[in-house]
């Protein structure tokens, strides 16, 4: 990255005995550099993101028309299990992470994340654990093909490739509760006096609780597919019925952790957003006490919730009306989100740069994505949509215009203070206005055939699906290809531009904003002071 | 070396994560061909696990090589502090999973497949499993594993529960003794908390020769059998490993490490052990008692 470059002629080490980056690759192997770190997570998500989005474009490719055209229907079913695993796994979660990374340590005024060897580890995981993940597809017999949910008894008919899927998960699982730990560490322990709880920018309070879910749930899928790997191959009857256990037993440990996930998945996108909309509505955010509290109570929720994905496998109706009203019951915080969000637009001046258009994007989209959430939770109607194409626009609409717009604005936003370019303003609006389009060409149709009945993951469909079905593939390939624009943007920044100041956005609030652009290698090495000017309200 | 806020230390140049990274990787692909079929397989994963000691050894080396020069200030340790109960929380969920699924088992589908509890449950029952009770200890329907006799309480698992038990007590004295700084105490203390840990594994070791020779309850005798055996044996491991973690703080005792201000290592040890102690107490109650 280019800031390297700079930071060799930095004079902010001023007089300590410390050195910037260790020359040649080694730096990126044994780096304990917070920024180094956030780096290494970005550049990996973003090339998952294009393995992911492969695999989804063959997806589609597969469902433009009726019949069965490019792939056979086990290599289909085993790329609509891996490229949800690659999204959630492989980009959404180390995005976050990296994001982290790079701002928390900067927003709270620390030297670095708390346990920085953890931390290098914490990356150095991913790259092993997804070479595993993903050499299962080169096996005999293909990758996972049961969904990304592992429901036994089918998860357990896979061939070779289980053990490695269990190991692989296992293994990302590990660095995905290390590097909580250090995020919650992090925020505990690093903070300078005067920043308080109660004071730290949002996108680190939504990173608290969402570092809480990961260490909670993270080592209950963990046990949830060590009990799939007993029952294949140590004879166990976990999920068996004939020796007195339950496959439905699986599903509800899995969701146990799945349902946090999804949050896992969308707090740090509302950390995101509430520190994009308050600087170009040239705001403090509205409401931010009851943001800190709408997060904690959608993370409370979050637990009491799982079976929603479970309502026609069968439990007692008593369990399935807890769930549909507890389900419901977070539409209340979340919406005290979105109304805080669009209060704080009102009467600001406002001004559309690309970061501001993406976050805009994301409150009007993942509402929509929130809205069908709704419906999906009242129970008797969800018996109809479960597992039709209405669920997947449902999730799509909360994690592409969701979470990934909000990964897009965080990397708008703050990449003039990682690079110290600006990024190409025209080509950046270019960039969110085709994704815009292209994204709810691919999705929104989902929603039509989906109440019409067509089901999800089967590679062929009847006649009444086809056209719609032939325009969410023209959606997809548009938006997969203008991510490419995505990565040109980057590069382009990456390598040049017009100079960024420290402030980069015009009355941006928060320490990140009182360093250098790029900013320089180490930042807080000694406490800063806070004060009115520097916090975020 | 930084010196950052109040002079809080931050490493530069880790070379044994990676180390960690490729052990781990070389150990999953080990077992996985293992599991497999692949007698290669067994070598590679025990390739791995020899990797990952050697990382182990070499990374807390380095760790407590820093500790014992000083690098550390009180807010470093505080970071350890933090890591470690978080750590613990996230074993604690780790169990918990476990846990839920034998009171899953026991409460809600193990009556189901009995007919019970409404909701078609009946029907299946008459359909699939004409009568069939169900009566906890239970290996299903169809007698998974063939008959057994269930693990009780009295006996081993008493003995074992009084020896974790007595061992959370010499631990504690053990505390006490290096926080008025008398290291000799402590190693001795600790030495006694290892006796009991080792012990322990070795009549849990014991429990099992009786259980798969004697009560013909295995890892396959149904959920009685899973839940059993995997409780126990997780947690089994869990206490070896905290044994192996005291005896190795003892060690550093005996080599003069730690005093009465700075002993995290023996505090992150303590804690460890007293979390498989509580554990025990839920097996000892929910496995063995009821």
């Amino acid at each position: 990255m280019s800031y390297s470059d700079n930071t060799h002629g930095d004079t902010h080490h001023g007089d300590h005995d410390d050195h910037g980056p260790a020359p040649g690759l080694m730096r990126w192997v044994t780096t304990t550099n917070h920024k180094d770190i956030g780096t290494l997570y970005l550049w990996f998500s973003l090339l998952m993101f294009f393995i992911g989005g492969a695999m989804a474009l063959i997806i589609r490719a597969e469902l433009g028309a009726p019949g069965i055209q490019f792939v056979d229907p086990m290599f289909f079913n085993s790329m609509t299990t891996m490229h949800a695993i690659v999204m959630i796994f492989g980009v959404v979660m180390p995005a976050f992470v990296g994001l982290a990374n790079w701002m928390i340590p900067m927003m709270i005024g620390a030297p670095d994340m708390a346990l920085p060897r953890l931390n290098n580890w914490s990356f150095w995981i991913m790259p092993f654990a997804f070479t595993i993940m993903l050499s299962t597809l080169f096996m005999d017999s293909g990758g996972p093909a049961g969904g990304w949910t592992l429901y036994p008894p089918l998860v357990l008919q896979m061939g070779d490739s289980f053990a490695y899927v269990i190991f692989a998960i296992h293994f990302m699982g590990i660095s995905s509760v290390m590097g909580s730990i250090n995020i919650v560490a992090t925020i505990f322990n690093m903070r300078p006096p005067g920043m308080t709880l109660m004071h730290m920018p949002m996108f680190v309070w939504t990173w608290l609780i969402t570092a809480f879910l990961l260490v909670a749930t993270i080592p209950v899928f963990a046990g949830a597919v060590t009990m799939l790997l007993t029952d294949r191959f140590f004879d166990t009857s976990f999920f068996s019925a004939a020796g007195g256990g339950d496959p439905v037993m699986f599903q509800h440990i899995f969701w146990f952790f799945g349902h946090p996930e999804v949050y896992i998945l969308i707090l740090p996108a509302f950390g995101i957003v509430s520190s994009i909309i308050p600087t170009f509505a040239r705001k403090p955010l509205f409401g931010y006490d009851s943001m800190v509290y709408a997060t904690a109570s959608i993370a409370f929720l979050s637990f009491i919730v799982w079976a929603h994905h479970m309502f026609t496998t069968g439990m007692p109706l008593a369990a399935e009306l807890f769930f549909m009203f507890s389900t419901m019951m977070i539409s209340v915080p979340t919406g005290v989100k979105v109304f805080n969000w669009v209060s704080t637009m009102w009467r600001g001046s406002m001004s559309f740069e690309t970061p501001m258009l993406f976050a805009i994007g994301f409150v009007i989209m993942f509402t929509i994505g929130g809205l069908s959430g709704l419906m999906l939770a009242i129970t008797p109607a969800d018996i109809q949509y479960h597992d039709t194409y209405f669920v997947v626009a449902h999730f799509h609409y909360v994690l592409v215009p969701g979470a990934i717009y909000s990964l897009m604005a965080a990397t708008y936003y703050w990449i003039p203070k990682w690079t110290g370019n600006m990024y190409d303003e025209t080509l950046g609006k270019w960039h969110f206005w085709i994704s815009t389009i292209f994204v709810n060409v691919l999705f929104f149709p989902m929603h039509f055939v989906g109440l019409a009945g067509m089901p999800r993951r089967i590679p062929d469909y009847s006649l009444q699906f086809a056209d719609w079905n032939f325009v969410a593939t023209i959606g997809a390939f548009g938006f997969g290809f203008s991510q490419l624009l995505f990565v040109y943007i980057i590069v382009k920044c990456v390598k040049g531009g017009e100079k960024a100041t420290g402030e980069v956005w015009e009355g941006a609030r928060g320490l990140e904003w009182t360093v250098d652009s790029p900013a320089p290698y180490h930042t807080f090495e000694t406490a800063p002071v806070i004060n009115e000017s520097t916090l975020t309200r | 070396m930084s010196a950052a806020t109040g002079g809080y230390y931050i490493p530069h140049e880790a070379k044994w994560p990676i180390v960690g990274s490729i052990a781990l990787f070389i150990l999953f692909m080990g077992l996985g061909s293992w599991l497999n079929g692949s007698d290669v397989g067994k070598m590679v994963f025990f390739a791995g696990v020899a990797l990952l000691v050697f990382m182990m050894f070499g990374w807390f080396g380095v760790v407590i090589k820093e500790s014992e020069t000083g690098t550390y200030n009180p807010q470093v340790d505080q970071s350890f502090r933090l890591c470690m109960m978080w750590f613990i929380f996230s074993e604690v969920m780790f169990f918990g999973a476990f846990f839920g699924a034998l009171f899953y088992a026991r409460t809600f589908s193990g009556p189901w497949l009995g007919g019970e509890g409404g909701g078609g449950a009946d029907v299946t029952n008459a359909v699939l499993w004409q009568g069939f009770d169900y009566v906890w200890p239970s290996n299903g329907p169809e007698a998974v594993g063939g008959k057994f006799k269930p693990m009780g309480w009295f006996g081993l698992p008493l003995i074992n529960t009084l020896l974790l038990l007595s061992s959370g007590f010499t631990c504690t004295m053990a505390h006490h003794a290096i926080k008025d700084g008398l290291r000799k105490k402590m190693v001795w203390w600790l030495a006694a908390t290892c006796l009991l840990g080792f012990t322990f594994v070795g009549f849990q070791a014991l429990e099992y020769y009786e259980a798969y020779v004697h009560y013909n309850l295995q890892l396959g005798s149904g959920i009685y059998g899973s839940t059993f055996f995997m409780l126990t044996g997780f947690h089994g491991f869990h206490v070896t490993m905290g044994a192996v973690i005291l005896l190795v703080v003892m060690f550093r005792g005996m080599k003069g490490h730690f005093t009465a201000e700075n002993h995290f290592a023996f505090e992150a040890a303590a804690w460890y052990w007293h979390f498989v102690d509580v554990v025990w107490l839920g097996l000892f109650v929910f496995v063995y008692l009821f």
